[in-house]
């Protein structure tokens, strides 16, 4: 039978659990941990503090893939837009070729658009050992029915053991159909990826609860296993113009690309140097940058770096910048090699939005601002005096 | 124009602490609260109700206490509120929530539009909500910034992208996810309080929606938490204090190698 068993006789009483339910589910009764099933999700917190003592079991009666052994093979949904593969779809082709390697399979990308077709030689030279394209002017836009049909036909027909896919807003939607389509599991935005050769399941590790902890989840008996992957995370192969590989046009027939849904306008706002997910160095201001027009500023510092402009929900909300600069809880999480927080106190939904940059740089006037806690980098001063400074010292090196 | 509003009662994430001795998770004080983005979910379902007539329809997943948000769903304007609870949904995945929160949905029957936050944010998955969508096969627009048109069944709607946004038409019924941009949602009246205070709560257990055994909680669920940590700390930075030339320089001299 399924569900969460405390086992008396070893049971303690130390109270570890009863701290570290996230619920609130768990009590002692007479020095035993009592668990209240009406609270209690089974999310496995106890489970993990009471390693020591094993006194909480979590049996977990599941259905089972069927022919599980014969899923064989690492996938990659590519993502392209307009036609052009998005810097993700290189990182997760090598971790792909990092993890199929340990397992000893292969590669395969699914490049899905139009006159998409060229573009599939160049995941050959990032990894993938066959491309399967399904090139067609329905496909031209993301559209999730015939996006999640079509990568579900493909799976059905071929059986890979994982699929990775970006965590983008593409990647996120057509795969949660997809995995529903199966009947599979799906883990979202994971930032670190392992195999276990034993039994060769996918270890999927992601921030939860904001970030507060790492969680590594695993599906045991189902493939493929599907897990959308955070950018700026896995790293990305040089292409290697000498790797040979197979590219296998699809065609479908017409069934395949009928949508409810239509797209009647793309509208590119954000300027390239505001794709804040894509980006490399983040330039972010906060409330002190006291309004719309002293961005410039910041703009400026990001121009050199090569970098994009991010803002704190304060500066959004004051309306100095649009939604798609926000970075925290309600905004973007945004994981770049650096991150400069420019006047930015650093509330805790502003730093579980960043927290896991490479490189995080304070400037505050705040010796004590929080944002200074997460720093590898902080200057003490008046951003109006030190951003300008910055800007000029970075045009004479970079 | 019947909405259908899905939302979910979440520990308020910025308040979980780790006890820096024993590395758990300390949830003492974390308040429990309506997940931030389903505001957004419920104050477009109103305005909808508001312009089109017709009514809304919170409805959430979750142990008995999850009944608090459902209060709140109907004091900033919802009508009608309804807890999916059981002790069987326990343990329940992206997955099996879909499948749940979907038969909840089919048994509800009229509606025209289903509306979700686009993710929770105690899991961030953003995974139900095209979940559901599927397990009804109804089509989805995830992301949406702005409701531009509701018409001879269709939805007009904007859907952010991380370039802009996209214009995007499709038919009723269907599924959205909202983000923050497309409102600012009211605070509850006080007629509103008081009608919350009374409202009855219809509960569905999962005999109610007709829930096949082995879809639900546990044994519905393909994935499975294996391990929990603590993230592994920050260094200790390197602050740089007094004349602000000095501190740039030394700065830009740590990044060396990094930047340029």
């Amino acid at each position: 039978m399924s569900g969460i068993t405390v086992y008396k006789d070893k049971c303690i009483g130390c109270s570890l659990c009863v701290k570290t339910c996230p619920f609130d589910a768990i009590t002692l009764v007479d020095k035993k941990a009592v668990i209240d099933l009406d609270k209690c999700t089974l999310c496995s917190s106890c489970v993990e503090a009471c390693r020591k003592t094993n006194a909480i079991e979590i049996i977990r009666e599941t259905t089972r893939t069927p022919d599980i052994e014969k899923y064989k093979g690492v996938w990659v949904f590519v993502e392209q837009k307009r036609g052009v593969v998005q810097p993700v779809a290189f990182e997760l082709l090598g971790k792909a070729r990092e993890l199929a390697d340990k397992l000893d399979v292969e590669v395969a990308a699914v490049l899905l658009g139009h006159n998409v077709k060229e573009k599939a030689q160049e995941l050959i030279e990032r990894g993938a050992d066959t491309v399967y394209v399904a090139d067609d002017p329905k496909l031209e836009h993301f559209l999730d029915e015939p996006y999640a049909r079509i990568l579900a036909n493909l799976i059905r027909k071929h059986r890979p053991e994982i699929l990775l896919s970006p965590a983008t807003s593409i990647g996120r939607s057509v795969v949660s159909r997809v995995a529903v389509q199966l009947r599979v599991g799906l883990t979202a935005d994971c930032t670190a990826l392992d195999v276990n050769l034993d039994e060769r399941f996918l270890l999927q590790t992601r921030p939860a609860f904001g970030g507060n902890i790492m969680a590594t989840i695993l599906s045991r008996h189902h493939r493929p296993q599907l897990a959308t992957v955070r950018h700026k995370v896995m790293k990305e192969l040089p292409p290697d113009l000498s790797r040979k590989g197979r590219i296998d046009a699809l065609t479908f027939d017409r069934s395949f690309f009928t949508s409810r849904t239509k797209v009647l306008e793309v509208v590119d706002s954000v300027m390239a140097t505001v794709n804040i997910t894509e980006a490399n160095v983040i330039v972010s201001g906060g409330r002190a940058m006291g309004g719309a027009a002293n961005f410039k500023m910041l703009e400026d510092l990001a121009g050199v770096l090569n970098g994009a402009v991010g803002a704190s929900r304060a500066a959004i909300d004051e309306g100095w910048l649009p939604y798609a600069h926000q970075v925290g809880q309600t905004g973007k999480t945004v994981c770049p090699k650096v991150y400069i927080a420019c006047g930015i106190s650093g509330q805790i939904q502003h730093l579980v939005g960043m927290q896991s940059s490479d490189i995080i740089i304070a400037i505050n006037r705040d010796a004590s601002a929080p944002i200074f806690s997460v720093a590898n980098y902080g200057i003490v001063g008046d951003i109006f005096e030190v951003v300008p400074l910055l800007t000029k010292k970075f045009k004479q090196v970079v | 124009m019947n909405v259908i509003v899905c939302i979910k009662q979440v520990p308020d994430t910025t308040e979980v602490r780790i006890d820096p001795v024993t590395k758990n998770l300390v949830r003492e004080g974390v308040k429990s609260i309506i997940n931030p983005f389903d505001a957004y979910a419920i104050e477009e379902g109103v305005r909808l109700k508001e312009k089109f007539g017709g009514k809304v329809t919170a409805v959430t997943m979750g142990p008995p206490q999850a009944e608090m948000v459902l209060r709140e769903a109907i004091s900033l304007g919802c009508d009608d509120a309804i807890l999916v609870s059981d002790r069987a949904f326990a343990g329940s995945d992206t997955l099996a929530t879909g499948y749940t929160l979907s038969k909840a949905v089919a048994k509800i029957k009229d509606y025209d539009l289903i509306i979700c936050g686009k993710q929770a944010i105690d899991g961030d998955t953003a995974q139900v909500g095209p979940g559901v969508a599927a397990m009804l096969d109804i089509p989805q627009i995830t992301y949406v910034r702005k409701i531009n048109d509701v018409k001879d069944g269709e939805i007009t709607a904007e859907r952010s992208t991380e370039e802009g946004y996209e214009v995007v038409q499709t038919k009723l019924p269907c599924l959205i996810t909202v983000v923050k941009e497309i409102n600012t949602p009211r605070l509850p009246s006080l007629k509103g309080k008081m009608k919350a205070k009374s409202a009855v709560i219809q509960a569905w257990k999962a005999v109610d929606i007709e829930a096949e055994p082995d879809r639900i909680g546990l044994k519905g669920s393909p994935t499975e938490v294996w391990k929990i940590f603590t993230p592994p700390a920050r260094a200790q930075g390197q602050i740089f204090q007094g004349e602000a030339q000095a501190s740039v320089d030394q700065l830009v001299d740590s990044l060396k190698g990094l930047l340029y």
